[in-house]
């Protein structure tokens, strides 16, 4: 058995793996198939200074290797998410990671700042919704406009604050810096890669939206790219996430440069994933002797 | 290094496989704490074999709990059904299972009426089984090579009426001319419903000009199944009016008729 905790800006997991935003709610749903405690940590829905409704479905359509989907930050705002999921979420012996997004970064800096007067272990700061019309990805696309957000935030909480960085970028190193630069304490990437599906039939996209965030096994080494890249280029920790199904998966992202790993769309597939992840790493590790699981993080050799 | 214990947990033998018609299959799939929990209106969420990231909704036809199984009825749509209408027996199948918020259901000796479109029709027959002669079961099909399930619904007791778009089989034209000639008859105390969007909105549209109690099973793209992920999402207002997104796969997939925005 390897020693599977990481430290993550001064917060202990016990072990790096975390169901991604989005994917895991708020975790009341997966209760009945494991307790919570097992995770490393969860990141939580996004939430938005007041309640949004989300984009008309359909919302997700097949793809090969993944799956596109386009909610548009359905949640019920952050007021709800402190009084009525995070007493829970924050007696489930689990580190908590708290979504926020916003359409400026006023909305940003208020959500972050009513988070950080709770025990929310963690604030990750999404500037990278592809779904969203106003926010969203627009911060994530620029590096002034997520330097802006970034400030406004750090202003507004002295809890560690990840920010989670869109791949539909030119240079995610370059985004990573402007944040660092701002004072964000780590960065998680990478949200989905915007996509789209189309009907034959009716020639219609099968999304509502039209377009949708692209997410699974097919991203995965589009990932391990930008983790790498961005590992090399930043002095903060990187939170690896992309297309991870596997184990070996998560290793291969902690070697790129990641100190912890999320997991999305395995979980939209099969709700023990998350556990079959940890039993194969910690697999992986013993078989190649490996005792610690954080040294791992940036191993990569490259040529 | 897989760890096939958690994938166990959710692998289910496939007992029988049946072609029903060139499109429709009868899987019946043996699961005994899946069938003693399973309540008529919920839905199993199947995975195929392959590279496919999403799993297939499928309502529950059949709950058999001394048998140990579920059976459920599908169509061949596109890729994800085709790879689990190739199932057979003695092979296994990923499925979770149930799920979902199903029928809720007055006394059985309730008259009531059952209307199902296509492959819309099958979480009818579990309530035509606990509802038995009380029930009239109104099925429309495109055309007479597409008709299933008539002599299951015979079986229960229940009144059939078979409806045909060419009037191929069972009388010609859309399910809401006998529905609505059922309710002129006699007042039912429910009417449930499961088809294509346009039939539910003219048997809710119906329901609503009779004052009569309607519940629907509504189907939307769906992927964890189980209300975390809301991608499934469907346009509802509360008793105040306020419009809401729910959630197929948990708030439904029946929802009361009024609570539908259509």
């Amino acid at each position: 058995m390897a020693d599977l905790s990481v430290n993550i800006c001064g917060i202990p997991f016990k072990n790096p793996i975390i169901p991604a935003s989005g994917v895991f709610g708020y975790g009341r749903e997966y209760e009945q198939f494991y307790p919570l405690s097992k995770l490393g940590g969860i990141s939580t829905k996004g939430t938005t200074g007041t309640k949004r409704t989300g984009n008309l479905p359909p919302r997700t359509a097949e793809a090969p290797m993944g799956m596109l989907n386009s909610v548009g930050l359905q949640n019920p705002g952050v007021d709800a998410f402190i009084a009525n999921e995070l007493p829970h979420l924050l007696s489930c012996d689990t580190v908590i990671l708290a979504n926020i997004a916003g359409s400026t970064p006023e909305e940003c800096a208020e959500v972050a700042a009513k988070l950080d007067k709770t025990d929310v272990h963690m604030i990750e700061l999404n500037i990278s919704c592809p779904n969203v019309k106003q926010g969203g990805a627009a911060f994530g696309t620029s590096c002034s406009a997520a330097a802006q957000v970034t400030k406004a935030v750090r202003l507004a909480t002295k809890k560690p604050l990840c920010i989670k960085l869109s791949p539909n970028v030119t240079s995610i190193t370059e985004i990573a810096k402007a944040v660092e630069a701002e004072g964000a304490d780590a960065v998680s990437l990478i949200n989905t890669l915007l996509g789209m599906r189309i009907d034959l039939r009716t020639r219609r996209p099968i999304l509502h939206n039209n377009m949708g965030g692209y997410s699974g096994a097919g991203i995965f080494p589009v990932a391990v790219r930008m983790v790498w890249q961005t590992a090399n280029a930043v002095n903060i920790p990187v939170i690896g996430m992309g297309g991870v199904m596997s184990g070996e998966d998560a290793a291969e992202l902690m070697m790129a440069g990641a100190s912890a790993v999320q997991v999305g769309t395995a979980i939209v597939q099969d709700p023990y994933a998350p556990l079959r992840i940890i039993d194969e790493l910690n697999d992986w590790l013993d078989a190649n002797g490996v005792d610690k699981a954080d040294t791992l993080t940036g191993s990569v050799k490259p040529w | 290094m897989k760890h096939d214990k958690y994938t166990a947990l959710l692998t289910f033998p496939v007992r029988s496989m049946t072609q029903l018609t060139k499109t429709a299959w009868s899987m019946v799939i043996e699961c005994p704490e899946v069938a003693a929990k399973a309540q008529p209106g919920q839905f199993v969420n199947l995975l195929p074999d392959g590279s496919f990231t999403l799993r297939r909704p499928i309502s529950i036809c059949g709950i058999d709990r001394e048998q140990g199984t579920l059976r459920i009825v599908f169509e061949v749509r596109g890729k994800g059904t085709e790879a689990l209408s190739e199932l057979r027996a003695g092979d296994s199948v990923n499925m979770l299972a149930p799920l979902g918020h199903g029928f809720s259901l007055p006394d059985k000796n309730s008259r009531v009426i059952l209307v199902g479109g296509g492959i819309g029709t099958p979480p009818m027959l579990p309530l035509a089984q606990y509802f038995g002669k009380n029930a009239v079961v109104i099925s429309g099909f495109r055309n007479r090579d597409a008709v299933i399930l008539q002599e299951d619904f015979a079986a229960c007791g229940a009144k059939t009426i078979l409806c045909t778009d060419d009037g191929s089989a069972g009388r010609s034209g859309l399910v809401t001319l006998p529905l609505e000639e059922e309710i002129k008859a006699e007042k039912p105390a429910l009417i449930c419903a499961c088809g294509p969007l346009p039939m539910l909105k003219a048997t809710a549209a119906l329901a609503e000009t009779y004052e009569i109690p309607c519940q629907v099973s509504l189907e939307e793209r769906m992927g964890c199944g189980l209300g975390a992920c809301l991608v499934c999402a469907c346009r509802t207002q509360d008793a105040d009016g306020n419009e809401q997104y729910l959630h197929v796969c948990k708030n439904g997939p029946v929802f009361n008729s009024q609570e539908v925005i259509w």
